[in-house]
């Protein structure tokens, strides 16, 4: 054994001695997350590859429940004066976190300070759009994005004599399919949605390009009248009360559970999250990927507007961690990172050099339908009625939507009176909301 | 009864039966779908009988996919579950024997105040009054300790009703013998008490580690650090109603491991409350 | 009732001072927290902070919704404590009944007490949920239209009996001991006076487990009314159109999905209200009917 050897060893000992010191200053930041399944594993993965990447920071993830109960840890944890660094919040809390200012700082402040440019232009519009105040601030840090879609079973459509190539596209369209396919006996539901109030109401507003409620969708200021009584949402929801009555429509539940109808066969046609295709993969059934439904008219379809989470920043900490959370930011938006996360999970892209990358790499190309999501988005400037719904208390508004659906479905009233209840009950909550506040 | 009546017994039986049947059920179903693959219970319906999966998804769920929730093994979660669970059980129990102890067998000034006091927090549960609670904790500083997973857990007077129900039972003339003979009252409450409420102490053993087994929101609130998480949460955590993908067939697999302490605990244990309740009978 | 006691001056304070001690820390100082909440009206971040007397109260009462959800709470709590309890008494009476196997039935009965209320949720979305359960399949198949997501009846037979199964072992266990504890003589006196097995019951062996049915009449009513949070959450989350929402999922929901907390603490406080009010109803009067052996 030469000096050398010996030499370059005890370096090489050294080395990893002081590596593995640890090191004084690591300063921690808790991420608080709602991700569970596989989702919560790619979060492990993410805070795992931040933290080999440099040795000033940690990224600690906690699993905190459902959206609202993490959204809840999160404000009890504020109110004690003991808030985690970064806090996922999903679409529908981001009204609530606008209001709380002072609570949270804004992440285009946080990753201008870290030394980082924030550059809008480099984000996918109409994410960052949804998660920005009105004057264009970037005030929490997209996470994970989806948006509806239409997806088909193509043996069903087989069966009932449907043309697979070409999926039905606007929404007279679908309940034609729907008929055709309980009457052909294909299947014994034709057509089931998740998320009646996210697919149905925000997102219909916004790509058929008709008004939510007033003051921008509430993106112009809190104060908001519904506007959803509207004959163009009476005709839609009138349509699907009907085809409820004999089966031909099947509700499965306020979110998601209705893509277990659509796996099981049960029925043809689902709108559902770009994100639930996972789950369509893995049962290994014959599918296929439409466009969202529209209304024919002038001009549409408009744009969808995105559904998910974001991670929000605490306000309050030192400027260690608020360095540290603009580095992680930073990790994250890397190109590589978003086009594993949207190529591995279904989420969206949340920079245009992620999808630019993506596309180039003819991912789209081996993967049909994985594009139709971001097209939807991107295809049009949003206007007023298509850049997202922002109230102070969206989730209560869903609530109070569901419960009238729920009543019309189950045919105790037609669509016009569950609309106007909605609004009316709408209008009341939304008062009291921001009178709180 | 004793008598022979076949007739009588066989309809018992049956009637035991269909219990059985019904009330194991869901179990039965949960174990069935532990042995079936991915597939087959995400196209439903799902089977009755047991799949050929059941080597493959346990030993996938042992050696594979539990190590990954939250980073923090099956090892660890159970035990955490466990010190909970028989932290709340005991403590639970020594403050309400004591508890009843003095509302029972003692006169005393502010004796129905006291009663009150502790009786008015029979019903309410900690879902209820869960965010005020937990300011209390950060106040005191105890999250992520144990002391913050059970403690709040033992302010409710289930227990302690029982004991109270159970000690009025006792026949005045032990009380009455017990004081002629010049014993005291920890000499009573030792000596006399504590073995007449054996099997209290058993059921009550289960009851408590139970509930304490199968507590989720306040786990959930009151850690952060996923060393100090619970089973129940880390099976939550594997399971997404909505965007993602869930593993089922490994849910299921931790939910049987989930589920099996407790029901061992709970068979363990009644044998022994049964055998004591007997020998004490005849 | 007069008791024979001991007489001891600082004992039975001793006695009690780590069950007040307790009580206090992690029950009144939170709930004198709750009294002040719900005179409050905050943002969910406490940032703004205005008080306003009792008009929490005020919206509370006058909500449509919260009648409601009390008439829901009634007719969930009795269905569930009245199915849960009549169950149990029928397979106790039953296991006493038979010889051989008793202790195999036993222990067969009480493993649904060991299942978390977030699992068992799970456990009967798998079975009954209409868009993935298996029995929700065969229902439908035989022709029966199974929808309790739209059909409030159905809701609420699902959250019932989902409530209940969890209690049925816990009943169980009680009334059994409860029998086992009736004196062996006692019960062949009867049967060698002529009285049969359905007159034993009535006459004998039901009032002396009195005090256990009381003690489980409280216990069950107290579960329905309050610790059945978990199952509704997970089965069917309050719904339809609020079919299955109880006064407790109710200050949950505002206070922790609705984030309108003073709605939700003077949701609270009307609840411990009203639990002070059924427990002294409970003490004063059910008690008195009860007889201790």
């Amino acid at each position: 054994m030469s000096l050398r050897t010996i030499l370059a060893g005890t370096t090489g000992l050294s080395l990893v001695a002081l590596a593995s010191t640890p090191a004084f200053a690591v300063t921690e930041l808790q991420w608080w997350h709602a991700m569970s399944g596989a989702n919560n594993e790619v979060v492990d993965t993410l805070a795992k590859e931040f933290n080999d990447s440099q040795a000033d920071y940690r990224i600690v993830p906690v699993f905190k429940g459902t959206y609202p109960e993490t959204l809840n840890a999160g404000i009890a944890a504020f109110r004690a004066k003991q808030p985690p660094a970064i806090m996922q919040v999903f679409d529908v809390g981001t009204g609530v976190m606008m209001a709380a200012e002072g609570a949270m700082k804004p992440v285009a402040e946080v990753l201008e300070e870290g030394g980082y440019a924030f550059d809008k232009s480099q984000y996918l519009p109409g994410i960052v759009a949804y998660y920005s105040k009105p004057d264009g601030t970037m005030l929490s840090f997209p996470y994970n994005s989806s948006s509806p879609i239409l997806f088909f079973n193509k043996d069903i459509f087989e069966k009932a004599g449907l043309d697979v190539a070409n999926p039905p596209k606007t929404w007279s369209e679908v309940f034609e399919a729907a008929r055709t396919i309980k009457s052909s006996g294909a299947a014994a539901c034709g057509y089931t949605s998740t998320w009646l109030t996210w697919i149905h109401l925000e997102n219909f507003a916004a790509w058929n390009n008709v008004s939510y409620g007033s003051n921008e969708n509430g993106l112009a200021g809190p104060n908001v009248e519904l506007a959803l009584d509207a004959p163009i949402y009476v005709e839609h929801f009138q349509a699907i009360a009907d085809l409820a009555k004999d089966g031909t429509f099947r509700y499965g539940g306020r979110t998601s559970e209705a893509k277990q109808l659509f796996l099981s066969g049960e029925c043809g046609i689902l709108t559902e999250s770009s994100g639930g295709l996972g789950d369509i993969v893995k049962a290994g059934m014959n599918y296929g990927i439409g466009q969202l439904p529209f209304v024919e008219g002038e001009g549409r379809p408009q744009n969808t507007i995105p559904g998910g989470a974001s991670l929000w920043v605490f306000g309050g900490l030192d400027d260690a961690q608020y360095k540290g959370v603009a580095e992680f930011f930073n990790f994250l938006s890397q190109t590589e990172i978003q086009v594993r996360l949207h190529q591995q999970s279904g989420y969206l892209p949340v920079t245009l050099a992620a999808y630019e990358a993506t596309k180039a790499s003819g991912f789209y190309e081996q993967n049909p339908g994985r594009e139709t999501p971001i097209t939807q988005m991107m295809g049009k400037a949003p206007t007023e009625n298509s850049r997202g719904v922002r109230l102070a208390n969206l989730p209560q508004v869903r609530d109070i939507a569901n419960e009238e659906f729920e009543a019309m479905l189950a045919g105790s009233q037609d669509a016009e009176t569950a609309l106007k209840k909605l609004v009316e009950r709408g209008n009341a909550a939304i008062r009291e909301a921001v009178g709180s506040q | 009864m004793q008598e022979n009546r076949p007739l009588a017994g066989l309809v018992a039986h049956l009637v035991l039966v269909l219990g059985v049947l019904i009330v194991a059920f869901p179990i039965w179903y949960t174990f069935v779908a532990s042995t079936h693959s991915l597939q087959t219970i995400l196209s439903p319906p799902l089977p009755l009988v047991p799949g050929d999966r059941f080597l493959d998804n346990y030993g996938e769920a042992l050696v594979g996919g539990i190590g990954q929730i939250g980073g923090v093994g099956i090892g660890r979660l159970l035990f955490n579950t466990a010190v909970m669970a028989t932290a709340i059980a005991v403590g639970k129990i020594v403050i309400s024997i004591l508890s009843a102890y003095a509302i029972v067998f003692f006169r005393f000034p502010g004796r129905m105040v006291f009663f009150w006091l502790i009786f008015i927090t029979l019903m309410l549960p900690v879902e209820v009054r869960i965010l005020p609670t937990y300011k209390v904790m950060v106040d005191l500083g105890l999250i992520d300790t144990y002391t913050g997973l059970t403690l709040p857990l033992m302010a409710s007077a289930t227990a302690t009703f029982l004991f109270r129900q159970f000690f009025l039972t006792i026949p005045p003339e032990l009380v009455e013998a017990a004081r002629i003979d010049g014993a005291g009252p920890m000499k009573f409450l030792r000596d006399i008490l504590l073995p007449l409420s054996k099997t209290n102490i058993a059921a009550l053993f289960v009851i408590l580690f139970i509930y304490g087994w199968t507590q989720y929101l306040w786990p959930l609130l009151i850690t952060s650090d996923s060393r100090m998480s619970t089973i129940v949460i880390a099976l939550r955590k594997m399971v997404s109603f909505t965007d993602a993908d869930t593993p089922w067939h490994l849910v299921m697999v931790v939910a049987i491991l989930a589920i099996l302490p407790p029901v061992m605990v709970v068979v363990l244990m009644q044998r022994w409350f049964v055998k004591g309740l007997v020998e004490t009978e005849k | 009732m007069s008791r024979v006691v001991f007489p001891a001056r600082v004992l039975p304070y001793l006695l009690l001072s780590p069950q007040i001690a307790i009580t206090a820390v992690f029950f009144y100082w939170p709930a004198s927290q709750a009294l002040w909440q719900s005179v409050l009206r905050e943002d969910p971040f406490g940032l703004k902070t205005t008080f306003v007397g009792l008009a929490n109260f005020r919206s509370v009462l006058a909500d449509p919704n919260y009648l409601q959800s009390a008439r829901v709470t009634v007719v969930f709590s009795v269905a569930t404590a009245l199915l849960a309890m009549a169950a149990a008494l029928w397979l106790a009476s039953a296991a006493e009944r038979v010889v051989r196997g008793r202790g195999l039935y036993r222990t067969l009965l009480i493993w649904p007490y060991a299942v978390a209320p977030a699992v068992a949720g799970m456990l009967w979305l798998f079975m009954f949920n209409p868009a993935m359960g298996t029995f929700a399949y065969m229902l439908r198949r035989a022709g029966y239209n199974w929808d309790p997501l739209l059909d409030p009846g159905q809701a609420m037979t699902m959250v019932v009996v989902a409530a209940a199964w969890k209690q049925i072992s816990y009943n169980f266990l009680f009334f059994v001991a409860a029998m086992q504890s009736i004196p062996r003589s006692l019960i062949e006196a009867a049967a060698i006076d002529g009285a049969g097995s359905t007159k034993r019951f009535w006459t004998i062996v039901l009032p002396l487990i009195a005090p256990t049915t009381f003690f489980l009449l409280v216990v069950n009513t107290v579960y329905a009314f309050f610790d059945t949070f978990g199952i509704i959450h997970a089965v069917t989350g309050g719904g339809p159109a609020r079919a299955t929402e109880t006064l407790v999922y109710k200050v949950y929901n505002d206070g922790f999905v609705h984030l309108s907390l003073g709605s939700s603490a003077a949701q609270s406080v009307i609840l411990m209200a009203i639990v002070i009010l059924l427990t002294a109803i409970q003490f004063r009067f059910v008690e008195r009917r009860v007889h201790y052996g």
